[in-house]
């Protein structure tokens, strides 16, 4: 173990350290104290990011005996997940006070999770991405059920962990198969195993389908999907906000580090089961999501509907010419995502009624008129979603279908403009009734809140117009594949 | 910055200045913020008049491509994206004709809007932004956003301040036109990655499309600009978003939006996929000729007189649309000035029927009668307006529709005489519908409205709004040939292109 093995994970130390003293000091020095202990989480992620940040373009280097890498991509996702973090926090403060589920683990919590995120995009060993899976995962079933004398709280944590359990499951399962294919768990050893043809392509072919459906339950594709609703709905809205985004990304970055790099040989038979998965989510979600009279509900089938979006760009991920683009639209659409559903849930919350009951769609009528600048943030968040200018979400989504086109899946990208239109259905229905119905919404004032809605809504319409910084950092983060 | 300081940029993006002032004026100032809105609209009509005539700038004579903003935009991870504007006879009279019904359309306004001014003025600026960025931009992907922009603020127009089915009428307008767009998206990145380049002079002069990938491109294109033009069968969102909005917004719908969709046509279909065009002009052409009798037909069983003008417009753009892919100089320099005419023509009547509807809540034609004796300078403008319409000659409509009809005659893309002879029928039933229009609402027995309501003639306001419509409709009429000189060169270069 060398100095540079410790340099390579610096940031997630730091933050899980953090974590703990985080956990300590809530129970020793600030009891009651809730505002500096937000505001200690969120220094402490702000130190991560500035790290994180430190690390950009500077080296790749492999760590731990390969278990752990730094590449471009680790350092994308890490900055992507420790603003997610802050995001995070930022909507909390005033909404758990609000609902009255304000405890100090709360941010604990958060940043272990954050820190298992990170981890995930590091991990380059499957047992690692295992460890990864878990530190992100368990924070998470907790914080679900955080309102917990709320029965749909308890609800969604218990659904949640249940499935999560058994979707973990699957990964164990299917790192088993894989290292019963090929005798190792490293994830570079295992695309030299498979390119020697050492490895048995049956229990390889399963190993990966396993993982792909664990995979699949972490960022909520279609068949994979059925937890989302209920959990989205009953977790807290603060914790929904975090996992939608935070969950979804570091499912897809496992996703994307182990099958671009493990299995790129298997895309042949891979690519047809991730177009069913991609076009499935994309219907399903889209489909589903029209029916909803639930705002939290609609945003859970529509962020199924992201999931498929993003799925997309991993179809043609059998192309060698194509590989580092289709990384980079997954990579550049997760931010986009993260800032519009972050902002899209925050907006919720300032809607939603102490007594923490979900919100009708109803419930917005009369935004427009009574509090103009919430109803055009989300606006903002709603045209983002279905991918119309002048916000990144139309970005994004052409970055993900310039590679399927690229990759010649013209159906599946038609499936997507399609199902495209079929979502603009329920979002402008959100719109129409901030904007066209009369009404009276309540809207709570909380000053973080709204200025993570603020900042999400900014950062989706400047960024629309100055995206080619962002593009660029995107494509240079390729993975670190040398042994 | 610099980009932002050209001609074209300037042009287009003035309307925001307008938009940045609007911000700041409190809701309740309503002259304020009419003034502020209406100001803005016509110091951006001035500038367009300044770039185009009086900077020395652009110059009429060349077919080229003018007033050239070409920057950088999106050139990393394999895009090849530029900020490119430029402009040229095919789209200068529809760029004029954007910066010309604005500021009518925001005087329109001045009493029939009362709520949520604010708010209009700045859904109208955007939305001015956007159409002129249409017919500016010469890169797909910028094209792309400034299309799907405008559908943003026209959906809030048509939807809060519309009639009262308007829900209903701002969602169908919406997805209507994204289900054509979403299409040709996938098209522009087609041509994006195989092209190298979005930039439309730059694959254009590539021209290397295989003959038939073209026909898939051109259909993806054909969807978006059909759906908007509206081509028949594509046009059941045109009467219930017109019936529904507000008068300033189906102004705007029938006089620039539709545009986009023929000048897409213009711009894109038909040099990029010359070939495909080629084959598809007889469908094209057949579509349009239903397009032009059915609208005038259905047209002429309107009660709602509003309806009556909008199934005229699905009429008149087949005309447009006819003259297009005649592929000749006289069918598509009738088309660009017929776009222009039904702007003004079309725009003229609504802003009629809205200024009469203020006064009484009803669009119905048969409560109306005799309305002349009393409002007789409102019937004076609406006979000129409907005369305009209609294609009687000395006026506007004339022009085009006969330039159009001798194009589509000679047309070796059609081959075939009929395409002409059955379209100069659709002439026949125009003024068959807009004759019994007038005859209903304005001449014989006075009718329920006009014998209970004291109905007030025009006022100067009214009359300001109308006056240059009009003149241009005389001008046009009367001495066409400067308008066609001005498209003409950039006719002159496409006609080569399709060669």
């Amino acid at each position: 173990m060398t100095q540079l093995d410790f340099l390579v994970i610096l940031p997630v130390t730091f933050l899980a350290l953090w974590a703990s003293l985080l956990l300590l000091a809530d129970v020793l020095f600030l009891k009651g104290q809730k505002a500096i202990l937000a505001l200690l989480a969120a220094v402490g992620l702000a130190v991560t990011l500035g790290l994180t940040l430190t690390q950009s373009g500077a080296h790749s280097a492999s760590a731990f005996g390969g278990m752990v890498v730094l590449d471009g991509f680790s350092n994308f996702l890490a900055a992507l997940f420790s603003l997610i973090g802050l995001l995070g926090v930022a909507v909390a403060y005033g909404y758990n006070r609000r609902m009255g589920i304000e405890r100090g683990e709360y941010y604990a919590l958060i940043l272990f999770s954050v820190s298992g995120m990170m981890l995930m995009a590091q991990a380059t060993d499957l047992l690692m991405v295992f460890l990864a899976l878990e530190l992100l995962s368990i924070p998470l079933y907790v914080l679900a059920a955080f309102a917990y004398p709320r029965a749909s709280s308890e609800e969604a944590g218990l659904k949640y962990f249940l499935l999560g359990a058994f979707a973990t499951g699957f990964v164990v399962y299917g790192i088993a198969l894989t290292f019963g294919a090929t005798g190792v768990t490293s994830i570079p050893a295992i695309a030299a195993a498979v390119q020697a043809g050492t490895a048995d392509t049956f229990l390889l072919l399963a190993g990966a389908a396993l993982i792909l459906a664990g995979f699949g339950f972490k960022v909520a594709t279609v068949p994979f999907h059925m937890w989302t609703p209920d959990v989205y709905q009953g977790a807290p809205t603060s914790v929904t906000a975090f996992m939608a985004a935070g969950a979804k990304a570091a499912g897809f970055a496992a996703l994307l580090r182990v099958f671009a790099v493990a299995f790129p040989s298997l895309a042949a038979d891979v690519a047809p089961v991730l177009w069913a998965l991609s076009a499935l989510s994309m219907l399903a979600g889209n489909v589903a999501a029209i029916a909803q009279t639930d705002v939290k509900r609609m945003l859970a089938y529509s962020s199924i509907a992201q999931a498929g979006y993003i799925l997309m760009a991993f179809v043609p991920f059998a192309n060698e010419a194509i590989r580092p683009s289709s990384v980079a639209a997954a990579l550049f659409y997760l931010v986009a995502y993260t800032f519009t559903s972050f902002g899209a849930w925050g907006v919720i919350m300032s809607l939603e009624k102490d007594s923490g009951e979900s919100a009708a769609i109803a419930d917005f009528a009369g935004l427009g008129k009574h509090n103009p600048a919430l109803a055009v943030a989300m606006t903002v968040f709603m045209l983002s979603l279905t991918g119309l200018p002048p916000t990144l979400g139309l970005v994004g989504k052409m970055y993900l279908f310039r590679v399927v086109v690229e990759g010649g899946f013209y159906w599946l990208a038609v499936i997507g403009v399609v199902t495209s239109l079929i979502s603009a259905f329920y979002y402008l229905r959100v719109v129409q009734t901030m904007w066209m119905k009369d009404g009276k919404p309540q809207v709570a004032k909380e000053d973080w809140l709204n200025f993570a809605i603020a900042f999400s809504a900014l950062a989706t319409v400047v960024l629309s117009f100055v995206p080619a910084s962002l593009f660029d950092w995107a494509s240079q983060a390729v993975f670190f594949t040398a042994r | 910055m610099n980009f932002l300081f050209e001609p074209l940029s300037l042009v287009t993006f003035f309307p925001l200045l307008g938009v940045l002032a609007l911000l700041f004026l409190n809701s309740e100032a309503k002259p304020a913020i009419r003034w502020t809105a209406l100001v803005s609209s016509l110091l951006t009509f001035a500038l367009s008049l300044w770039v185009f005539f009086f900077s020395g700038q652009y110059n009429p004579a060349s077919g080229e491509l003018q007033l050239v903003a070409k920057y950088d935009w999106i050139q990393v991870a394999g895009w090849n994206i530029r900020y490119y504007l430029a402009a040229d006879g095919l789209s200068i009279l529809l760029i004029l004709l954007t910066t010309f019904l604005t500021p009518i359309s925001i005087l329109s306004t001045w009493t029939a809007v009362q709520e949520r001014v604010k708010d209009f003025m700045l859904f109208f600026l955007l939305l001015e932004v956007g159409m002129l960025g249409v017919f500016v931009a010469q890169d797909l992907f910028l094209f792309y956003i400034f299309w799907e922009f405008t559908l943003v603020p026209m959906y809030f127009l048509i939807g809060i301040w519309g009639g009262p089915n308007r829900l209903y009428a701002a969602v169908k307008f919406f997805l209507y036109t994204m289900a054509g767009s979403i299409l040709m998206l996938l098209a522009i990145l087609w041509i994006g990655i195989n092209g190298g380049t979005f930039s439309v002079p730059e694959l254009i002069a590539q021209g290397n499309i295989p003959a038939d990938i073209q026909m898939w491109l051109f259909v993806a294109f054909t969807a978006a600009f059909a759906i908007k033009v509206p081509m028949w069968p594509l046009h059941s969102w045109l009467p219930d978003a017109h019936v529904e909005a507000p008068t300033a917004g189906s102004v705007i719908l029938a006089g620039v939006l539709l545009k986009m969709g023929t000048y897409g046509f213009l711009r894109f279909n038909l040099p990029l996929f010359p070939q495909a065009a080629l084959q598809a002009a007889p469908v094209i052409g057949w579509l349009a000729v239903i397009g032009i009798l059915y609208g005038a037909a259905v047209s002429y069983s309107q009660k709602d007189v509003k309806k009556l003008v909008a199934y005229s417009s699905v009429s008149h753009l087949g005309f447009v649309m006819l003259g297009m892919f005649a592929m000749n100089e006289q069918g598509i320099t009738g088309a660009i000035l017929q776009m222009v005419n039904h702007g003004l023509s079309t725009g003229a009547l609504f802003l009629l029927i809205g200024m009469i509807y203020e006064q009484t809540h009803t669009r119905e034609i048969k409560v109306y009668g005799g309305l002349w004796k009393i409002t007789p300078v409102f019937g004076s403008l609406m006979l000129i307006a409907s005369l305009s319409s209609m294609g009687l000659p000395g006026l506007n409509g004339f022009v085009g529709e006969f330039t159009i009809l001798l194009g589509a005659f000679g047309s070796a893309a059609y081959g075939s005489y009929w395409f002409a002879i059955l379209s100069a029928i659709g002439v026949i039933l125009a003024a068959i519908y807009i004759l019994y229009m007038f005859q209903k609402m304005f001449l014989g027995p006075a009718g329920e409205i006009t014998h209970h309501h004291e109905l007030k003639d025009l006022n100067w306001r009214e009359i300001v709004t109308l006056l240059p419509l009009l003149v241009l409709m005389f001008w046009i009429g009367l001495f066409p040939q400067p308008f066609f000189d001005l498209m003409a060169p950039a006719v002159q270069n496409l006609l080569t292109v399709l060669k």
